[in-house]
């Protein structure tokens, strides 16, 4: 890969994530009121999360029965109202240990 | 700026740290077996903070000229994080605003969106602080992947990669006791999120497009059935 090409995907790369990111956060000021508009974005954020989690869940660790029990022992610790890092901690020893008894 | 609001965004930002230390490992091994030098990797990783748009732009980076379908592909697939960063514009605090929102803008992430989502307000000290974990997390991941290739234990990097996904599930679960139309948004993205890997057609759509599709449809249902009548 020679630089000038490197460089010039690489500007295309940070403008365009930089622009898209910064310019509706910083120009968005005031309350929106429509209850559509309101509605749709607050629904965005756990549509999202949930699209990202399932079903890359199962296929992120090596053993997809690891990542299950993981994702229930995940799912029972957010609803024991846990905190994000003690979910992130336990879900992670959870497949740790799973895959110790898993060969793969 | 507060201080107790820095430190504590600090914290909440450890596991997004922890979490990207092993996304950006794959990606350093990833670009250096792509071809790619150290420090044009760490770069790229320090400069645009995107998994699937870096996962996706170092593919396109090994033809030459393709600059009109990088810009492409970079939107399609980043288009969430305009989403993102509006929803986060409704929630930050008064003080937050001109060229602070220029500046930590740049940091939105799916991970950082999340946290900070979870907020009653978003303080500027809070959105700073939480950026710095997963910022050094992303960079030095990248760095480590690059140098080391494959030395971190398997077993270790298997189990890290549900770390990401335990937070999310953390930042949802409790929503989804609110009210039936959370959980039923949340079951319908499960389920377009689902078809997009299996079905035919469907599962040749890159992720970070098919993720921006499924999580506006499920949207735009959920306000169209079950529009929030008057939220804080």
């Amino acid at each position: 890969m020679n630089n000038k090409s490197y460089f010039i995907y690489l500007a295309i790369m940070v403008i365009s994530t930089y622009l898209i990111r910064a310019i509706p956060f910083a120009l968005v000021k005031e309350k929106i009121e429509n209850t559509f508009i309101k509605s749709f974005l607050s629904y965005i954020p756990y549509a999202v999360l949930t699209a990202m989690t399932i079903p890359a869940i199962f296929y992120a660790p090596n053993s997809v029965i690891a990542a299950t029990v993981g994702l229930f022992v995940a799912i029972l610790l957010s609803l024991k109202k846990a905190s994000l890092m003690t979910v992130a901690f336990v879900a992670s020893l959870t497949v740790f240990v799973c895959e110790l008894f898993i060969t793969v | 700026m507060s201080k107790q609001n820095f430190i504590r965004g600090i914290k909440s930002g450890v596991p997004v740290g922890l979490g990207y230390l092993s996304v950006s490992f794959t990606f350093g091994i990833m670009a250096i077996s792509l071809g790619f030098k150290i420090w044009q990797t760490v770069l790229i990783s320090m400069l645009t903070v995107t998994s699937a748009g870096q996962f996706s732009g170092i593919n396109t980076m090994l033809v030459s000229g393709q600059y009109i379908e990088m810009l492409i592909s970079q939107l399609t697939i980043n288009i969430r994080y305009s989403f993102m960063s509006i929803s986060l514009s409704q929630k930050v605090s008064k003080q937050f605003s001109g060229i602070w929102r220029w500046i930590f803008g740049a940091m939105i992430t799916d991970e950082i969106f999340g946290i900070a989502i979870s907020e009653k307000e978003i303080t500027k000290s809070f959105f700073a602080g939480l950026c710095i974990m997963p910022y050094i997390g992303w960079s030095f991941g990248t760095f480590l992947g690059a140098l080391l290739g494959s030395v971190l234990p398997e077993r270790l990097m298997s189990a890290l990669s549900i770390a990401i996904y335990g937070m999310f599930i953390a930042i949802v679960v409790p929503e989804m006791e609110k009210g039936i139309s959370v959980i039923i948004v949340v079951l319908l993205a499960a389920l377009l999120s689902t078809a997009f890997k299996f079905l035919p057609m469907l599962k040749n759509v890159p992720g970070g497009i098919s993720i921006s599709i499924c999580a506006i449809a499920s949207s735009l249902i959920g306000a169209t059935f079950f529009p929030i009548k008057d939220s804080d």
